[in-house]
């Protein structure tokens, strides 16, 4: 029984998704909860599992279309519900090719059970559609039927096995058994030689190939407006010898060209929004530094203990977030929308958090950061990040902020100009930490731990007046920030 | 030695080691045994151990299970298996049920010997194979060696094994096979395959006189260079399953062959077992060769050659397996 696969909704607030890339192609044996496509919303790649063990019939969305949820973008066939049926072309038994890829024991056993032919015989390795040479019936005169059926070869659970274990394409393997039923023999025999060379070597000829591997096309002549040229024998007249002068300039007509690296999805998908974002909102950028010494002394003095309690390290970042939240409270225009509606001024502040994993660039969001204290904006960001890292964040981790924190200076930076997450008011960074020497208020010099903090904001929604008071509250902030505290 | 011969010094040894031992059956006394097996023993061992008994198995069988449960060593015969069926109810309600009905307080050391099987135009009531109304009992052994050493070594387990033991001598065998036998006591494990002869391309499992067939259509095969291993059940129950699925994850392919009747017998507990077990190393359908599916050996030798399977298509059959 084939199963629609439909675009699944990968949270509450998407309508929609892309094929960020298929993970099977037709054909393909897949297993019940095996990710089989991944799928792009906001901005990271979820990996779909199938919720059937079958063999792809057919991909219906191409890769980077984007369709709303809930519209088909698969057909698998249903192994387990028994209707994994031959195509009529001897594209491959379904269960056949579920068993072989996917070691699974009892869809074998079930196919064997129905002594359905293998079309192909293939087990799961890559290659040509395999048809084989149709023998007769084998007279084996035990009741048994042992004929072929079109298109296909059967083989024993003993040969499947064999050529799964030792990756033999079952399609190049020229059967000795009886009417040239592949036998384990024969498996044994090409996989002495290794995988790639047993399959050489177990290669039939051409001529008794009745299916050959079609050669690649004749390369295509490049375009010309004029009429084929006329063969000749005349040689072409030899290039012109260079002048020593032409041979002193530097050429770089053969400069290499470099290394293309084909765009993900996920980078294609960053890319565009980085663009809308730059497009749509006017950015301002501003920025403060920031004593701090005190906080930092904070969580100097608790990291240990805290670790030790809950697993997870203490930065600088929650007391961070945490100054941040409360600034946004008193410049509540920064945790807000432009709409051409209006300003939307956010009831909720989610805070993103803009991390870098796996290559990509992905904002998690914890959610209601303002009714967090220190120590559960450190477990949030934390879970948040270990999430990232193992690419386990699903979309609703990704959905729905306010307002984004970019910890640029985790990795040196002491000044940035972040763009903003497309539909927010602001985006700040927290630099390095450096210790120098700071004038202080009454003429002193001091060694003290200092931070930039840089601010781009839309200024279609606030301007300078409303970013800078925020930046500067949120100094306060993080400034009064003491060993006194509690987390 | 002969495997009659094989029986009768077995069962001689057995009477005159142990004094709990004892011979009871049709015949067994004064006419020493329609084979002449047990001739001799009554003026030997006396009548209290070696006692003819009336034309009744069932009574047999019985008294023998009394007997056993209260600490003797009866060893009952039944003349031949083809009149073992008065007698089901005693070794199938009765003595293999001993021990788990008791919960253990009790056990029933009885061996029932009985000859068995075609071969010997013994017709109706003298061929057929009881094996398969017998092994789908939990509680009760049964062994069916096929040549005199086997006979000698299970024969002494089955009279040292505290439960209940079927013990089947296919009368074929009785004088047309013969073999080495090691002299003083010994006992073979019940339970055992032994591997006749190895080979790698097939395995064939049986036990009785088509062993001896096997075995020869294997040696057959031998010089067209089909390699077969055969394999000599012995113990049908317990079988052991180790080894025939040793050999099945060796050679592939697996042959069946016994006389008993195809349907429902022991090759298709065998073929299930490796069914279930072995599924994936299996290079070819399993075969089964067996009796047909009528009532009984018929007495006319047509009808007998029928019915029992011929060395000939042994041959053919493991040919074709080997091929395939």
């Amino acid at each position: 029984m084939p199963t629609t696969i439909t675009m699944p909704q990968l949270g509450e607030t998407v309508t929609e998704g892309t094929v960020a890339q298929w993970l099977k192609k037709p054909g393909d044996a897949v297993e019940k909860y095996e990710a089989f496509v991944e799928v792009s919303t906001d901005k990271v790649n979820a990996e779909v599992p199938s919720p059937v063990t079958g063999v792809i019939r057919e991909l219906i969305v191409k890769e980077g279309e984007t369709v709303p949820t809930g519209a088909p973008i698969a057909i698998i066939d249903d192994v387990a519900a028994g209707a994994a049926t031959p195509e009529p072309t001897g594209s491959g038994s379904p269960s056949e090719q579920v068993a072989a890829a996917a070691g699974d024991r009892n869809a074998e056993a079930n196919h064997q059970a129905s002594d359905e032919p293998v079309p192909g015989g293939n087990v799961g390795l890559s290659g040509p559609t395999y048809s084989a040479p149709a023998p007769s019936n084998a007279a084996s005169g035990n009741g048994a039927s042992s004929g072929v059926a079109p298109g296909g070869v059967r083989v024993s659970p003993a040969v499947r096995r064999l050529a799964r274990e030792h990756r033999i394409d079952l399609a190049r393997v020229r059967g000795t058994g009886a009417n040239g039923r592949i036998t384990a023999n024969d498996v044994l025999e090409a996989a002495k030689a290794g995988p790639s060379a047993a399959v050489a070597a177990m290669i039939t000829t051409a001529k008794e190939e009745p299916h050959p591997i079609p050669a690649p096309p004749p390369p295509t002549p490049p375009p010309t407006t004029s009429a084929p040229p006329t063969p000749t024998t005349t040689p072409p007249p030899p290039p012109p010898t260079p002048t020593p002068q032409e041979r002193a300039k530097p050429s770089y007509a053969g400069a290499r060209p470099g290394e293309l690296i084909p765009l993900t999805q996920a980078r294609k998908i960053i890319a565009q929004r980085m663009v809308d974002s730059k497009h749509t909102a006017p950015h301002a950028w501003t920025m403060t530094e920031v004593d701090v010494t005190n906080v930092w002394k904070w969580r100097v003095r608790e990291k240990d203990a805290f670790e030790k309690a809950y697993g997870v390290k203490l930065t600088l970042l929650p007391f961070f977030i945490r100054a941040a939240v409360e600034s946004l409270a008193a410049f509540p225009l920064m945790n807000a929308s432009f709409t051409d509606e209006g300003i939307r001024v956010h009831r909720d502040v989610n805070v993103g958090l803009a991390i870098a994993a796996g290559g990509n660039l992905i904002v998690p969001v914890i959610r209601h950061a303002d009714q967090l204290s220190v120590k559960g904006l450190a477990l949030a960001a934390g879970e948040l990040i270990d999430k990232a890292r193992r690419g386990k964040l699903g979309a609703d981790d990704l959905a729905g902020g306010t307002f984004t924190v970019n910890n640029t200076g985790a990795n040196g930076s002491i000044l940035s100009a972040p763009i903003l997450v497309p539909g927010q008011t602001g985006i700040v960074t927290t630099e390095a930490v450096v210790k120098r020497p700071v004038v202080r208020d009454d003429d002193s010099i001091a060694i003290r731990s200092m931070m930039n903090v840089c601010l781009s904001l839309d200024h279609r929604v606030v301007d300078g007046a409303v970013a800078s008071g925020f930046l500067s509250d949120l100094k306060k902030r993080l400034e009064a920030m003491g060993p006194t505290g509690s987390l | 030695m002969t495997n009659v011969e094989a029986v009768r010094t077995t069962l001689h040894d057995a009477l005159a080691r142990d004094e709990r031992v004892l011979i009871m059956g049709e015949d067994v006394g004064a006419r020493g045994n329609v084979f002449l097996i047990t001739k001799g023993f009554l003026e030997e061992f006396g009548a209290e151990r070696v006692v003819d008994t009336p034309l009744a198995e069932a009574s047999i069988v019985g008294v023998a299970i009394g007997m056993a449960m209260e600490g003797l060593r009866p060893i009952a015969e039944i003349q031949f298996a083809d009149f073992i069926y008065p007698a089901f109810n005693q070794i199938v309600g009765e003595a293999a049920k001993t021990r788990y009905r008791s919960n253990g307080d009790y056990t029933c050391p009885l061996v029932i010997r009985t000859p068995y099987g075609g071969g010997v135009r013994g017709a109706l009531s003298h061929s057929v194979s009881i094996e398969a109304l017998f092994y789908h009992v939990p509680g009760l052994t049964i062994l069916a060696p096929s040549t005199p050493a086997d006979i000698k070594g299970l024969l002494n387990a089955a009279i040292e094994c505290p439960d209940p033991v079927l013990f089947l001598e296919h009368k074929k065998t009785y004088r047309s096979v013969k073999g080495e036998v090691p002299s003083g006591y010994y006992t073979i494990p019940i339970g055992k395959a032994d591997v006749k002869k190895a080979g790698t391309q097939l395995t064939v499992v049986s036990y009785g006189y088509n062993l001896h067939q096997a075995l020869e259509a294997a040696n057959r095969l031998e010089g067209e260079g089909v390699s077969v291993e055969v394999i000599d059940l012995r113990s049908i129950r317990p079988m052991d399953k180790g080894a025939i699925l040793a050999s099945v994850r060796k050679t592939r392919k697996l042959l069946i062959i016994h006389e008993d009747n195809k349907f429902g017998g022991i090759g298709a507990e065998i073929s299930a077992m490796v069914a279930e077990e072995a599924l994936f190393e299996l290079d070819a359908p399993i075969r089964r060769l067996a009796g047909p599916d009528v009532p009984a050996m018929g007495y006319a030798q047509p009808l007998e050659e029928e019915f029992m399977t011929s060395t000939d298509e042994m041959v053919e059959a493991m040919r074709e397996l080997a091929k395939f």
